[in-house]
């Protein structure tokens, strides 16, 4: 996939300023601000050029100490032209540092278990989001292990050892 | 004569809840759902997951590079070479380092044998789950013997842990060639075998066809790849799509069915058995000679009989196990055909010798999402048949 099309493609619509666009190892990563990321998302999987049907997997990333902290990574495939690209964006993160941003359900339904599990995972909320339970962790667990500054170990009073 | 009175209570209808699993034979693993019930139809699965949750993620954050490998395999220990490959050859994208001819032959192998060992047991627990007893004894015969071929490798019988950032862990065992000579020739017709107890008998086709029904843009939608998004009529295999370990020099189909049905992903997978036994023998006439390691000092490990007789690959293999590999800033996300499909790594590096992130896109958690879409509507007994369909492996699923 040609980046610079990317980029123009999506400049002409979001704004110059928004869109970055890198390429590490043939594979192209476009940045976005979060506040248009369900737009952008739509609009790739609509575009007759683009069609990005197919979400690989939602990840987040943990770029603490700095700030906004909570990266977000979208991964997506076309179908069609068998063209895979990146998308990267922060959440947005409020003064308590409670991190936050749309949930992309509604563009690709797959997005469902892997936000639920970056939610958990790292204590991002994923707005609108249908179904925001606990996926892997247990239910009264408010802890987010992902997160750089969650000892490897887990910790005596958050993640008790059942067995004792 | 008195009069006799038949008055007819009131019928009660009420939605039933019913616990499924976690301990279940037909959840393979540790799975639980809770299935709402009207009558005997089903209106609602509900996934719990997490039994089988070990925090890989944030393990392999804390490894260096080379200790991430045995992890990788412990994921789908059903398709282990397909994790460790997919693995590897992340790091070496990264590493910007390529992998010697020989090596790469062989890792075509190991995957294609992985993949007919998944499909070997999906298909007859998956035959076991519809009531046919019977299969599961015949396919666990030719399981065995990849077994036997897995452990001639490097000693490991379910997760070889034979592929390396790099190359292969060690060349392979003489009489290995021959051994697979022999599995490749006879396994044509145990697959011929295999179908006259299913293919066409009348029960099993009853209790499959037409249940479990995944349209194809709901496959999409849902992220369904692998057999699963094949029997919806979508012919995608990474393999053709994105060629990696020299695919594209190898002759095979991608088998392709349009019945959205849990028949149709039996046969999209019995099929893949025999292409993968295809591939299996065109690999086996083209092994070059060669080393099995890519050689770059520092990088790579050095050769085990290298490091017995050179003083600088002593000092090597000495600094890769006590700091192990530094790789360049940077981030990649690599995917190939696993038995269950896309089965992608996504390595972030900041230039230390652990990964910054790793993501592990793991198929069967994807492909699981269609478990309650494609049940609602149908009959309790179709459940049971519908979750083998989709082919989880939990300690995938989890992570």
């Amino acid at each position: 996939m040609n980046p610079d099309a990317v980029k123009e493609k999506l400049a002409s619509r979001f704004g110059p300023d928004t869109i970055e666009v890198e390429m590490f190892r043939d594979q192209v990563i476009v940045n976005v601000p979060c506040q248009k990321i369900v737009n952008i998302c739509q609009f790739l999987r609509d575009d007759p050029e683009m069609k990005f049907d197919f979400l690989s997997f939602v990840g987040g990333v943990d770029r603490m100490p700095e700030s906004p902290r909570f990266e977000l990574v979208y991964q997506l495939y076309s179908t069609g032209s068998s063209e895979r690209l990146r998308i990267k964006t922060r959440a947005t993160q409020d003064e308590d540092g409670a991190a936050s941003i749309d949930s992309v359900y509604c563009v690709w339904p797959s997005a469902d278990w892997h936000e639920r599990e970056t939610a958990e995972m790292f204590g991002i909320v994923f707005n609108n989001h249908p179904d925001p339970r606990n996926l892997l962790l247990p239910d009264e667990w408010t802890i987010h292990p992902l997160r750089k500054d969650f000892p490897l170990m887990g910790s005596d009073q958050d993640t008790p050892d059942l067995s004792k | 004569m008195s009069q006799v009175t038949s008055k007819i209570p009131e019928v009660k209808s009420e939605l039933m809840e019913l616990n499924l699993g976690p301990h279940h034979p037909s959840t393979h693993g540790v799975f639980r759902a809770v299935v709402e019930l009207d009558g005997e139809i089903v209106v609602n699965v509900i996934p719990y997951l997490g039994y089988l949750h070990r925090g890989f993620e944030k393990t392999c954050e804390n490894k260096k590079y080379h200790q991430v490998i045995p992890l990788t395999e412990r994921c789908d220990y059903m398709g282990a070479s397909s994790n460790s490959l997919v693995y590897s050859m992340c790091v070496e994208k990264l590493l910007d380092v390529t992998i010697p001819e020989r090596a790469q032959v062989i890792r075509v192998i190991m995957a294609e044998l992985s993949r007919i060992f998944s499909h070997l047991f999906w298909l007859g627990t998956h035959g076991h789950d519809v009531g046919a007893m019977t299969p599961l004894f015949y396919m666990l015969r030719e399981r065995e013997e990849i077994m036997n071929l897995f452990e001639l490798t490097s000693g490991g019988r379910l997760m070889p842990n034979y592929i390396r950032i790099g190359g292969l862990a060690q060349d392979l065992e003489e009489g290995f060639v021959d051994r697979l000579k022999a599995f490749c020739d006879h396994f044509d017709r145990r697959v011929d075998e295999y179908e006259t107890l299913l293919t066409k008998n009348i029960i099993y086709i009853d209790r499959t066809k037409n249940v479990g029904f995944l349209s194809l843009e709901d496959a999409i939608a849902l992220g369904a790849s692998g057999p699963m998004v094949r029997a919806s009529g979508l012919k995608w295999d990474i393999r053709k799509s994105s060629p990696y370990c020299g695919y594209e020099n190898y002759d095979f189909d991608v088998p392709v069915q349009y019945g959205c049905d849990i028949y149709s992903r039996y046969l999209v997978r019995v099929q893949e058995m025999r292409e993968s036994n295809r591939i299996l023998k065109q690999a086996l006439t083209r092994i070059p000679e060669g080393p099995i390691r890519a050689k770059e000092c520092g990088k790579i490990f050095p050769d085990q009989q290298d490091i017995y007789t050179k003083m600088e690959a002593l000092i090597h293999h000495f600094m890769l196990v006590i700091q192990g590999v530094a790789l360049p800033k940077g981030e990649y996300y690599q995917c190939i055909e696993s038995p269950r499909g896309e089965l992608g790594c996504y390595i972030i590096s900041d230039g230390t010798s652990n990964p910054f992130r790793l993501k592990w896109r793991a198929p069967a958690f994807v492909n699981l999402q269609t478990l309650a879409p494609m049940s609602r509507g149908c009959l309790f007994a179709d459940l049971i048949a519908i979750l083998s369909s989709v082919d989880i492996v939990l300690a995938e699923v989890d992570r």
